[in-house]
C-alpha cells in the first residue's frame, strides 16, 4: 500500500480534507462499508407493481433475482406516490414471500376435524360439480307472479376489492350465466 | 371527515401535507383526536354519527350569510328550479318527507319531483330492496319526463324553488343547534364555517375528505349528500384544489365497483335487471327517459355491447342480444341478507374471494353461524384465514354453538397467487387504473382468480355440453375464448374485451361514444372504454412525473376518457372562461373552436359554452353548452334530489340506530328506513324513544390503524406488522377510566347485544367527553383487525355490531352503536352467553327491539321484523 493511500485510509484525514467535515458520512466510512452495494443492484430485473393494500394505487418496483422477489420498494416516478411506500407496502415483500403464504390446496370433509391435502385438478372438478348441484338446487324460473326469474339462489359469493378488474369481470360474468346474483364484495362493506 | 387519512392513507397524505406547507388550512372532523388532528390546524371532536347536523349548520350558516357562490350555484345546480305543490319537508312533518308509508318503511318519491314533471306513483319498497340508487352510479337517475322545459326561477326567489326549500329545511340548524347535537362547542364550529367558506369562490377551492366514518351509517349515503350540497353551494366541485374525495380502502375496490363483484350492477352501474323488465326495451326505458339529457340517453349502446362481450354470436337483435339470459333480482340480495339466507338453509354453497367475512363483516358470530350452515364453502385467499378455519377456530367452538364433528360444511381451501404473480389492473380511489405486470411464477397450487374462473367456467361448459336443458343456454352460449398463455389466461386480452371491440373491423374502440346499439361493437365496461384505445394498454403507461405536466396525464388512465377531475367544465363560467385565473382547469378556447385546458376536458370537445339544443333532442344531443353534470338527467348537479334516493330529498340528522340520546329536531329518532333486519338472532340495543338505552350508556365506534389491514389477513401474518401493533386495545378518555374503574394497560371488555369483546386499556385524552343537551357522552374506540388466526391474535371488534343498513346502498351501520365497558376481561365458554343474555334481559330487547323505525307522530307504529326467524341467541 502507497503512503498516500495508506494516509488516505484514516478518516481524520479524510474529514480535514474531504468534504465531510462533520464526519458523518463518507470521511467514517469503511472499507468494508464502501464495497457494499444494495441487494437491489443484483436484481436480474426490476418489475413495475402496484401496492396491494389500501386504494391510493403507490407504485412498487419488484426486484426479482433467480425468479424469486428479493426486494420490494417504492417508485419515485409515481405522480401518486412519489416513490413512499406506508409500513404495509413497505412490509409486502413479507406478504409475497414470507410461510405464511399457503402452497397446497386443502380440503375439509363434512364433520371433519382436520385438513387434508387435495390434488388441484380434483378440487377443481369438485368445485363445478357443487356449483352445478347447488344451482340445480336452489334454481327459480318465476315468481309468484309468473315473472320470470331465471335464477340461482344457491349460490352465493363475497369478494373482490383485493381482486384485479379483469378477474372481477370474469368473476360477474361466469356467475350472471349461471344464474347466481347474490354476488358481492367489499364495496357493500 | 369520517376519515384518518393520516393513518389509514398515509401515502396519500403527503398532498395534504404539502398542501399546508404551501399555506392551506387543514382541519380534522372526528370523534378522536388521531394521528391526522396532530398534523391538523384545528380537530374538532364531535358525537359519533352527528356528521349531518353539523354539516346542516355549514349549509345553514352559508345560506343565512348568503355566502353561496351565487353565479355558480345559478348556473350549475338544481336551485332554481321549482318543486311540486305536492312536496311536503321534514320540518311539516316532524322528521319525515312527504309519502312516507309505515307499513313498508319507504317511501313514494313521486311528491318529490320538480314541478313541471308528472311522475307515477314510485314503488319505494322495491327500491329499498334493490337497493336502487347504487345503480347508475354518480351518473344520476332518470327523471320521468325528460329536463326540457323544468320550470324555474334564476332569480331563486320562489318559496318552490330548490334554493328556498333548502334554506327552509336547514333554517334549524343553528350553531346552537349544533352544539346541542353534536357537543361541538358553538365558537369551533363558526370557526369551521368561516374557514370553509373564505376558502371558496372564484379564487379559492376547497377540498373535503371522508372515508368509511361516513359510509358506515345508517344514513350514509345522506352524509355523503350533505357533503356535496356544501361543495356544490360554495362552487368546489369540478375544479381544481375542490372536490369531495371517497379514499377507499382496498387496492381495486373502486374497481369492484366499476365492474361490480355487486348483486344490483352490471359492469359500469347498468342496473341489474329485476322482475319489472320483461324485455330489454324496458329495460332500457327505465334507465332513460325520452328528452332525458345527458350520457345516460346512450344506455342502449352500453347494454347491447356488453351483451355482445358476454354471448358474443348468440346475441342477436332477434333474440334481444340474449337479454333474456340474465337473471332477475326482485329483492335484497346483499351481502347480509345472503348471510341470514345462509343461516335459514337457503343458501347451499359459498365463495370467499380474498375475503374474510368471520372477521370483517358485522355481526361476525352471525357470519361464523352463516358459514357453519352451508353445503360447502370455498376460501381462496393468500393464507389461512379464519373464515377458511371457523370449524375449529371460531369463538363459538369456545362456547359450543358449533361442534366441529357436528359441522357439516364441506371447506375447500385454495391457495392464492399474490399481486407480485399475476398482471392485472387495480382501479385506485381516484379512478385511475394501473397495470401491473407480472414479477414472477406462483408456487404450488397457487393460482390467480383469472385462472379460477377460467377453468371453472371451462369445466362448467363441458360438464353441460349438449343439454337442451333453456336454464343451460346461458352458460353454453357464454364467450369465454379469451387468449391464453399456457393454462393462464390473458388479462391483457380481458382488458381489450373490458375496453370494447368494433366487430367489424376487430379493432378496439377508442371510447365509449365509439359504442352502439346495433350489434356491432362488444364492450364488457363502457366506462372503461378507452382503456385500450389504439390498441394500447393505457393503464400500463408509466411516463415518469418528472417528464410530465401537473396532470400526468401520462401515467395510467383514468376513467372516464382520461378525464382526472370529474366535471370539470364546472371549473369555467357559463361562457365558458375560467372563474378565476388562478384556479383555470379547462376552458372554452373560441379560435379553435373547443374546450382545451390543463386536463382532458370532461364535455364533448367541440361543443360551444352558448350551444342551446334542438327542440326533442334528447340524450348527449339535449344538453346545452353550459350544461356542465353532462351525467345528470337535467345537467345540473342535485341540491335536492328529486329521484335516486329511498330516505329523502334532502340530508336530515338522524339519530343512529343505536343512539344514547333522543333527536332534538324532529320526533322522527332514527332513519325512517333504514333497513332493520328484526330477526332474534340479530338483536338491537334500545335507542329513544324506547326504555333501557342506560344499559348501554356509552357510544362505540371503530377504525383502522396504519400497521394492519382490514381483517388482518394480509397484516396479522407479518412478522413487521405484527410486532408494530402487536394487540387489541381499546382507548377510553381520562373520565370514563374513573367512572369505570378502568387502569391503563389493564384489561376491559366492551359489551353489546351481541357479544363482549376483550381489550387492552389504553387511557388517553385523545378521547374526550362530550356535553350533549344536558348530559355528558363518553365515546371508547377500538381498531378492529384482528381474530384468533396470525401471528398476533384478539377478540373480533366486529362482532360487537348488529346488521342495520342505509337503505340507499344496503351498506351496515358499524360506525357507531352503544355499548358498556367493564374492567377485567370478558367471561369464556357458555358463560359468556349467560352473561350477555343477562345484558339483554336487563335492557328488555326482543326480536321488535329497535325495529319500529317511525318514531314521529301518530300512533301507528308498526315493528318491521322477519316472519318465521329462527330462535333467540342462545
Amino acid at each position: 500500500m502507497s503512503l498516500e493511500r495508506w494516509i488516505g485510509a484514516w478518516p481524520v484525514y479524510r474529514q480535514l480534507t474531504g468534504a465531510d467535515r462533520l464526519g458523518r458520512g463518507k470521511a467514517a466510512e469503511s472499507r468494508r462499508s464502501a464495497g457494499l452495494t444494495p441487494r437491489t443492484d443484483t436484481a436480474d430485473r426490476v418489475v413495475a407493481s402496484v401496492c396491494p393494500y389500501c386504494a391510493v394505487g403507490c407504485s412498487q418496483r419488484v426486484y426479482v433475482k433467480g425468479e424469486r422477489v428479493i426486494q420490494i420498494e417504492g417508485n419515485p416516478d409515481s405522480p401518486i406516490s412519489r416513490g413512499r411506500l406506508c409500513p404495509k407496502g413497505s412490509a409486502s415483500k413479507q406478504l409475497v414471500t414470507g410461510p405464511q403464504r399457503e402452497q397446497k390446496v386443502l380440503y375439509r370433509p363434512p364433520y371433519g376435524t382436520a385438513w387434508q391435502e387435495l390434488d388441484l385438478n380434483t378440487a377443481m372438478d369438485m368445485v363445478a360439480d357443487r356449483v352445478l348441484d347447488a344451482r340445480r338446487r336452489g334454481w327459480q324460473d318465476t315468481d309468484s307472479a309468473g315473472n320470470t326469474l331465471r335464477r340461482t339462489m344457491g349460490i352465493a359469493s363475497l369478494g373482490g376489492a383485493t381482486l384485479d378488474n379483469e378477474e372481477n369481470y370474469l368473476i360477474k360474468k361466469l356467475f350472471t350465466a349461471l344464474g347466481a346474483l347474490q354476488i358481492e364484495n367489499q364495496a357493500r362493506i | 371527515m369520517g376519515s384518518n387519512m393520516a393513518e389509514a392513507h398515509p401515502v396519500g397524505f403527503q398532498w395534504v401535507m404539502e398542501a399546508k406547507a404551501r399555506g392551506a388550512r387543514v382541519i380534522h372532523i372526528d370523534p378522536r383526536f388521531t394521528r391526522t388532528s396532530a398534523l391538523a390546524d384545528q380537530h374538532v371532536t364531535l358525537r359519533a354519527g352527528t356528521d349531518i347536523a353539523f354539516l346542516g349548520g355549514v349549509i345553514n350558516y352559508i345560506l343565512s350569510h348568503g355566502l353561496e357562490f351565487r353565479e355558480y350555484v345559478r348556473a350549475y345546480t338544481n336551485a332554481p328550479f321549482l318543486l311540486s305543490e305536492r312536496y311536503r319537508d321534514t320540518e311539516d312533518l316532524d322528521g319525515l318527507f312527504s309519502g312516507y308509508d309505515p307499513a313498508t318503511a319507504s317511501y313514494d318519491a313521486s311528491s318529490w319531483a320538480y314541478e313541471s314533471i308528472d311522475v307515477e306513483e314510485r314503488g319505494g319498497s322495491r327500491h329499498k330492496e334493490q337497493s336502487a340508487p347504487y345503480q347508475h352510479g354518480a351518473g344520476g337517475p332518470s327523471l320521468d319526463a325528460g329536463a326540457g322545459r323544468i320550470a324555474s326561477d334564476p332569480t331563486l326567489e320562489h318559496p318552490r324553488c330548490v334554493f328556498q326549500v333548502l334554506k327552509r329545511h336547514f333554517a334549524r340548524y343553528t350553531p346552537e343547534m349544533v352544539e346541542r347535537i353534536c357537543g361541538v362547542p358553538r365558537e369551533r364550529f363558526l370557526e369551521v364555517c368561516r374557514a370553509w367558506t373564505e376558502n371558496s369562490g372564484r379564487e379559492r377551492t376547497a377540498a373535503l375528505v371522508y372515508s368509511v366514518g361516513w359510509t358506515q351509517h345508517s344514513v350514509g349515503a345522506q352524509y355523503i349528500r350533505a357533503g356535496s350540497i356544501i361543495q356544490l353551494l360554495l362552487g368546489n366541485i369540478g375544479r381544481p384544489g375542490g372536490g369531495i374525495f371517497a379514499l377507499r380502502g382496498h387496492a381495486s375496490i373502486q374497481g369492484s365497483t366499476d365492474i361490480p363483484t355487486l348483486f344490483n350492477l352490471l359492469p359500469g352501474y347498468l342496473p341489474m335487471p329485476d322482475t319489472t323488465h320483461e324485455d330489454l326495451a324496458g329495460y332500457l326505458d327505465s334507465i332513460r327517459r325520452p328528452g332525458q339529457k345527458g350520457f345516460w340517453g346512450n344506455a342502449d349502446a352500453y347494454t347491447v355491447s356488453l351483451l355482445k362481450e358476454y354471448w358474443g354470436e348468440a346475441a342477436t337483435a332477434e333474440n334481444d342480444y340474449c337479454f333474456d339470459y340474465l337473471p332477475r333480482i326482485n329483492g335484497d340480495h346483499g351481502t347480509y341478507r345472503t348471510t341470514m339466507d345462509m343461516i335459514d338453509g337457503k343458501v347451499f354453497g359459498y365463495f370467499l374471494l380474498g375475503q374474510n367475512p368471520a372477521v370483517g363483516s358485522a355481526h361476525g358470530r352471525l357470519q361464523r353461524l352463516a358459514m357453519a350452515n352451508l353445503d360447502w364453502l370455498v376460501v381462496r385467499d393468500l393464507t389461512m384465514i379464519e373464515s377458511a378455519t371457523f370449524w375449529r377456530d371460531a369463538p363459538e367452538i369456545e362456547t359450543g354453538e358449533i361442534v366441529p364433528e357436528r359441522c357439516r360444511t364441506e371447506v375447500f381451501f385454495f391457495p392464492a397467487a399474490s399481486h407480485v404473480e399475476k398482471s392485472g389492473t387495480f382501479t385506485q380511489t381516484q379512478r385511475m387504473l394501473q397495470w401491473r405486470d407480472q414479477a414472477v411464477e406462483p408456487s404450488g397450487d397457487q393460482r390467480s382468480e383469472l385462472w379460477f374462473f377460467y377453468h371453472l367456467g371451462r369445466l362448467v361448459k363441458e360438464k353441460l355440453a349438449g343439454s337442451a336443458d333453456e336454464r343451460d343456454r346461458p352458460v353454453l352460449d357464454l364467450a369465454w375464448d379469451y387468449r391464453t398463455e399456457g393454462d393462464e389466461p390473458s388479462a391483457d386480452d380481458v382488458l381489450r374485451h373490458i375496453n370494447g371491440i368494433d366487430l367489424r373491423s376487430g379493432r378496439t374502440v377508442d371510447g365509449y361514444a365509439g359504442l352502439r346499439a346495433d350489434g356491432t361493437t362488444a364492450c364488457g365496461c363502457w366506462i372503461y372504454s378507452g382503456v385500450y384505445a389504439d390498441e394500447v394498454n393505457q393503464s400500463r403507461r408509466r411516463r415518469p412525473r418528472f417528464e410530465q405536466g401537473p396532470y400526468e396525464a401520462e401515467w395510467g388512465w383514468t376513467w372516464p376518457l382520461n378525464r382526472r377531475v370529474l366535471y370539470n367544465r364546472a371549473s369555467a363560467d357559463p361562457e365558458g372562461r375560467p372563474w378565476s385565473e388562478r384556479k383555470a382547469l379547462v376552458w372554452w378556447d373560441e379560435e379553435r373552436g373547443e374546450w382545451t385546458g390543463h386536463d382532458i376536458p370532461d364535455f364533448e370537445r367541440t361543443k360551444p359554452p352558448g350551444h342551446r339544443p334542438p327542440e326533442g333532442a334528447s340524450g348527449p344531443q339535449a344538453l346545452a353548452g353550459d350544461d356542465a353534470f353532462i351525467m345528470m338527467a337535467d345537467g345540473k348537479a342535485w341540491l335536492f334530489a328529486p329521484s335516486g334516493l329511498v330516505d329523502g330529498p334532502l340530508p336530515t340528522h338522524y339519530e343512529p340506530h343505536e343512539s344514547p340520546v333522543r333527536n332534538l329536531l324532529h320526533g322522527q329518532q332514527g332513519n325512517p328506513t333504514r333497513k332493520v333486519y328484526g330477526r332474534p338472532d340479530n338483536p338491537s340495543n334500545p335507542a329513544p324513544p324506547e326504555a333501557h338505552g342506560e344499559v348501554f350508556p356509552f357510544v362505540v365506534t371503530t377504525a383502522r390503524l396504519t400497521e394492519h389491514h382490514t381483517a388482518g389477513g394480509m397484516s396479522r401474518q407479518l412478522p413487521y406488522l405484527s410486532e408494530l401493533q402487536p394487540e387489541l386495545f381499546v382507548e377510553v378518555s381520562p373520565e370514563l377510566a374513573r367512572e369505570r374503574g378502568l387502569r391503563h394497560l389493564d384489561w376491559a371488555h366492551v359489551i353489546t347485544s351481541r357479544t363482549a369483546v376483550d381489550a387492552r386499556v389504553v387511557v388517553t385524552d385523545r378521547l374526550a367527553p362530550l356535553r350533549v343537551e344536558d348530559r355528558v357522552v363518553h365515546q371508547v374506540w377500538l381498531p378492529y383487525h384482528w381474530g384468533p388466526a396470525g401471528l398476533v391474535g384478539g377478540d373480533v371488534v366486529n362482532d360487537l355490531f348488529g346488521v342495520v343498513a342505509d337503505p340507499n346502498v344496503l351498506i351496515q351501520e358499524s360506525k357507531v352503536a352503544t355499548c358498556d365497558i367493564r374492567s377485567g376481561r370478558r367471561p369464556r365458554g357458555p358463560a359468556l352467553l349467560r352473561y350477555v343474555r343477562d345484558y339483554r334481559r336487563r335492557a328488555g330487547i326482543t326480536a321488535e327491539t329497535g325495529t319500529r323505525v317511525m318514531t314521529a307522530g301518530g300512533e301507528h307504529k308498526p315493528a318491521h321484523i322477519e316472519p318465521d326467524s329462527p330462535e333467540e341467541s342462545p
